[in-house]
């Protein structure tokens, strides 16, 4: 891969012009209130999309349990969200006023110690970085170090998200159980509902996407992503050059796992609900497939991904319900039998050498940038 | 909180604490054998296993069907024609599949499971379609209800019993087939050395299908044999796959021996924290306990070789 | 989508709807109502609702697909039907109803954001929908904020009271509590066992129910259990019943976990006929997966059956089947669910008018005395009179009714001295 000395190099600058119009500009112009704020909710998947990017992508790393961060990221937001809704004055009704409602139907009279520092915006704010940031960190330590495989790890990436969900589901005193945590109303006392929050909302969403972008982008211009990308493709030739392949793959995995707390808090904000349905195996099998269908070796493939199969998910489920799972399952096949490197694979086999010709036979200078596409290319097992 | 109770009583009860832990031992021994074999001896992980298995418990309720409206007279031997056509039905699927999607994939193990993720999801669907969303019960032969009188307080569940007989002798005939016949040998070379054991003139693609089939037949027992304990619906294969996975990784894949321990120990754990407390957190700690260990002991509890 | 009814069933359904269409001529036959001759539009309609002159939208809410689908498709038939009825014997205030329905597809955010779009985008004018208490908790701020009319058919916890939502199903006391002086009186039951599902119906239910056996008759709870949703393996949880000997097994499982229990419970010895067993979650719609004969013997605690011998029943059960086919069953959450459009129409021709805040207010004291259950009022905090009944499970899979309440049973979301 040629790395350039420009942050993008020019068939990126354009994917990120083009991204940057249409989440900033046409979709915002285009769209009601409605569809904007459903648009918010797929682009939370997108956070989870671009982690996946960075670790199973370049690192090869695939994680079944990225709805674990998104989760723990999302219940930290909702946790705060949820504290604030409950005040005194509006739980007045209940047999303990001031402590969320899912807790006084499950008979608990005082908030739970672990609840307390939710408080807090800032504590919060932090813990839906740290958190799932040390779990991730945990997890790849015990895995990473002694080197378990990575069909090993996907199982037991997906035993953790089975677990977290029972847990939650199990715990409902304390998480709400299978409802979850619903009726989140402001934050610090700005109504997170009405038409205008949600576009402040969106805006807000869309510029923490950017900033990921650009820290996913930063990552792998620097010698850490050419690494992982050396590790994914001979794994024991970088271990023997003197790298701990550990260390990286740990990093890649922390990585994504903040991305994906980050798109989860957003999720609260945007939908104003968590719930265990986002946590468990299907849902963190769904954040794989966004990526796919974009393209595992792509940023911005995968924020089109997360943003195609929603909508594709929304509209078909409206109109025809059955398809739907039909269309899901073909479209997981196909991405990986036809098309290993999604979207942006097609884009780059096949729109982008047809771009390059034409602009060639304009100038006499012939595709510059065509080596990039074919680094992109190659499958990632 | 045993107080109350006489020694006796308490005795009965753990006695049939265990055998409730020997059922569900068996339930996942059948599950897991299959997978076991799939992704043991092929490396492949098959997320469509438990629809794979939910096919042979719809083959049993059609045969169940059939039977109660053309043959009643024979009603009460349709099961083990069911089981057959249980296996016979889901291995043929197998084999179609592994044509289709699997064979494309050897070199890739994480796309594989990616690709039967999405089987899976067409499989649930097609079972909406055809079968119904509403879940279905099978009826079962007068024979195999109720349950035997052991004691005055221990009594077994006949249908447990019939689970249990099952697996011994699956497992028994699987490790037959495996490590005894020469098919069995073909397979094994394959798995340790593909390129060799094409060179020798094994057919390594056909014992591919072959051992891809068996895994799913296998599955489709399991799902037969599972009507006379669950309810049959086109999700109900997707409740299993993890605690499946977690028994062959356990185990310590491509070994039958570790399979079965596993399955053992995971089972009676459960059951056993199951008298102490909630079922979920007894599921919890349980599933919390193995994936410690895992950690700890990657390679599981029998392994072969799992560090890259 | 629009109203033609089969959109969004599955396609088991749609067999059923063919044979439904063989029975549209005799409706066709019927003297076709003519619409448009109600009061002025915007008289009856001043908040923007989709109300014309001759139509009115509604919308309907439940899941189509996931792993609920099994239990919803029963009340989007209630549903489909009521409307189909009161259309074709005049509509309301003279317009026709016309529904749009939406698919929630067992997923609760997907829930609220699909009552969303039918209050903002399709204006409609009252929502039939929900079936679990999480997609119902999912829906309710979106109902408060947007001001919707929510029509709610699941027996339910209790605990909440909305101006924007009527809940046509029982709360937890008007449940439980009569069925559990009946099988103390009738069976002189001191001890008893609870067995749910891990969730906040189970766990309320079971709450109110002990502190009722406890303070009120006395008795003991010897064992309360809960298992995860979608568990199948009960014998640890058999065998616990089995060394305690509680006089009655009460059961608030749900789901496919049922099949599994009820099998494991016969397969065990259990013997239904000897021991007494109470449930509050089975109805004619579980017994079709659990099988008649693994409950055969059981005791149901809840308001409605479809063996109920009244004439409104026997016409109800009779238009169900013709119009979703013989095999059919209809459980209490289906007759609860074909009580929502009626009383919306009734309130709305009370209100003399559309708007969502003359309807919360109407509402109260709003009787049908059409209901299949038998005569239903509307209380105060928006939950309906209505009488409990107990009923002993059949090996044909129908329940015989053996006890029902004397009087109409009052609804009471936030029970004094249960809490």
């Amino acid at each position: 891969m040629i790395i350039t000395s420009r942050f993008f190099n020019r068939s990126e600058l354009i994917g990120f012009i083009a991204l940057a119009a249409v989440l900033f500009v046409i979709l915002p112009l285009s769209l009601d209130v409605f569809r904007l704020n459903l648009v918010a909710k797929y682009l939370t998947y997108a956070f989870v999309a671009i982690g996946l990017v960075l670790c199973w992508g370049y690192g090869g790393i695939l994680s079944l349990g990225q709805g674990v961060f998104f989760g723990l990221g999302g219940y930290c937001m909702a946790m705060f969200l949820k504290l604030e809704a409950s005040s005194v004055e509006n739980t007045k009704i209940q047999s303990t006023p001031g402590i969320p409602d899912f807790m006084d139907w499950n008979q608990i009279t005082s908030l739970p110690l672990f609840w307390q520092p939710f408080h807090s915006l800032t504590f919060t704010i932090a813990a839906i970085i740290l958190v799932p940031g040390l779990f991730a960190l945990i997890i790849g330590t015990a895995m990473f170090k002694r080197r378990v495989g990575g069909t090993y790890f996907a199982i037991i990436t997906q035993a953790v998200a089975a677990i977290l969900t029972i847990l939650i589901v199990g715990q409902q005193g304390y998480t709400g159980g299978i409802n979850g945590m619903t009726d989140l109303r402001t934050l610090r006392g700005w109504d997170i509902r009405p038409d205008h929050a949600k576009i402040i909302l969106y805006f807000f969403e869309v510029f923490l996407l950017f900033v990921c972008i650009g820290i996913a982008q930063f990552i792998r211009l620097t010698k850490l992503g050419r690494i992982l990308v050396a590790m994914r493709e001979q794994e024991d030739r970088v271990r023997f050059s003197g790298y701990s392949v550990a260390n990286f793959k740990i990093f890649a995995f922390c990585m994504a796992a903040i991305f994906a707390a980050i798109g989860g808090a957003m999720f609260a904000l945007n939908v104003g609900f968590m719930s265990p349905s986002f946590v468990g195996i299907v849902p963190s099998i769904e954040m794989v497939i966004y990526t796919a269908v974009g393209g595992r070796m792509s940023i911005f493939g995968a924020v089109w991904g997360s943003l195609l199969v929603n909508f594709a998910k929304t509209s078909l489920s409206e109109s025809f319900p059955q398809l739907w799972l039909f269309g899901l399952g073909a479209l997981f096949i196909a991405v990986v039998l036809a098309f290993p490197n999604g979207l942006s694979g097609i884009w780059a086999d096949y729109v982008q050498p047809r771009i390059d010709r034409l602009l060639a036979s304009r100038k006499s200078k012939a595709g510059a940038w065509a080596d990039n596409s074919v680094a992109d290319g190659a499958p990632a097992e | 909180m045993f107080g109350e109770y006489s020694i006796g009583d308490l005795g009965s009860i753990f006695v049939m604490q265990g055998f409730a832990g020997l059922i569900l031992f068996s339930v996942y021994v059948l599950m897991a054998l299959g997978l076991a074999i799939i992704f043991g001896q092929m490396g492949v992980i098959n997320m469509a296993h438990g629809e794979f298995m939910i096919l042979g418990a719809y083959v049993t309720w059609m045969t169940s069907n059939t039977f109660q409206h053309y043959l009643p007279s024979l009603f009460s031997g349709y099961f083990f024609l069911a089981m057959l056509l249980a296996f016979l039905a889901s291995g043929a699927l197998g084999m179609l599949v592994e044509w289709a999607l699997i064979r494309h994939l050897y070199k890739r193990p994480l796309d594989t499971l990616l690709a039967t993720w999405g089987l899976s999801l067409i499989l649930q669907q097609t079972y909406r379609s055809v079968f119904g969303p509403r879940e279905v019960g099978v009826e079962l032969p007068q024979w195999m209800l109720g349950s035997l009188k052991v004691t005055d307080s221990i009594e077994v569940p006949i249908n447990g019993v019939f689970v249990m007989g099952l697996t011994v002798l699956i497992t028994i005939v699987v490790a037959y087939v495996l490590y005894k016949s020469r098919w069995g040998r073909q397979v094994r070379a394959v798995v340790q050395n593909r390129i060799m054991a094409g060179a020798v003139g094994i057919n390594t693609e056909k014992v591919d299908r072959y051992t891809f089939g068996l895994g799913c037949g296998i599955a489709g027992i399991a799902g037969s044999a599972f009507t006379m304990i669950g309810s049959t619906g086109p999700t109900s294969g997707q409740l299993y796959i993890v605690d499946t996975f977690l028994v062959v990784v356990f185990g310590g894949a491509a070994s039958l021996l570790g399979t079965i321990a596993s399955a053992f120990s995971i089972s009676q754990t459960q059951s056993t924290l199951e008298f102490f407390m909630s079922g979920s957190m007894a599921k919890v700690l349980t599933l919390l306990a193995v994936v410690g260990i895992l950690m700890l002991r990657p390679q599981g509890l029998f392994a072969l070789k799992v560090r890259k | 989508m629009s109203d033609e009814p089969n959109k969004g069933l599955q396609s088991p359904l749609r067999r059923k709807l063919l044979m439904g269409a063989a029975a549209l001529p005799l409706i066709s036959m019927l003297p076709r109502p003519s619409f448009g001759a109600g009061p002025a539009t915007a008289t009856v309609n001043t908040t923007g609702l989709a109300v014309t002159d001759t139509e009115v939208t509604v919308g309907i809410l439940h899941s189509a697909t996931g792993t609920m689908a099994i239990s919803e498709t029963g009340s989007i038939q209630a549903e489909k039907l009521a409307i189909e009825q009161i259309n074709a014997a005049g509509g309301v205030l003279g317009r026709k109803i016309k529904f749009i329905q939406e698919d929630g597809a067992s997923d609760w955010p997907t829930f609220a954001e699909k009552a969303k779009k039918l209050l903002v985008n399709d204006k409609v004018a009252a929502i039939m929908g929900c079936w679990t208490s999480a997609s119902r908790k999912a829906v309710l701020p979106v109902m408060e904020q947007y001001n919707g009319m929510l029509y709610y058919p699941t027996f339910y916890e209790g605990l909440e009271q909305s101006k924007n939502v009527i809940y046509t199903g029982q709360e937890a006391t008007q449940q439980i509590l009569a069925g559990l002086n009946w099988i103390a009186k009738e069976k002189g039951a001191k001890s008893f066992f609870f067995i749910g599902s891990d969730y906040i119906w189970p766990r309320t239910s079971n709450k109110i129910a002990r502190k009722h056996v406890e303070n009120v008759l006395k008795g003991k709870v010897v064992g309360e259990e809960y298992y995860a949703l979608g568990s199948t393996q009960f014998n640890s949880v058999i065998n616990k019943i089995k060394l305690t000997k509680p006089d009655v097994i009460f059961t608030d499982v749900v789901g496919g976990s049922n099949v599994a229990f009820y099998k494991q419970l016969k397969a065990a010895g259990v013997d239904l006929s000897k021991q007494a067993l109470l449930t509050i979650s089975v109805t004619e719609d579980e017994i079709d997966g659990i099988g008649g004969e693994n409950i055969a013997g059981a005791y149901a605690c809840m308001k409605y059956f479809q063996s109920l011998d009244n004439a409104n029943n026997k016409a109800f059960v009779a238009d169900f089947k013709k119009m979703w086919g013989e095999k059919t069953v209809i459980g209490d959450v289906t007759q609860a669910a074909y009580l929502g459009p009626w009383l919306w129409k009734l309130t709305v021709e009370k209100a003399g008018s559309f708007d969502v805040d003359k309807i919360a207010a109407a509402s109260p004291g709003v009787e049908f005395k059409g209901a299949p259950e038998g005569y239903v009022r509307i209380h105060e905090n928006h939950h309906l009179w209505s009488k409990t009944r107990v009923g002993k499970a059949k090996l044909d899979g129908q329940f015989e009714l053996i006890f029902e309440t004397a009087d109409l049973v009052e609804p009471d979301p936030f029970p004094k001295g249960y809490q």
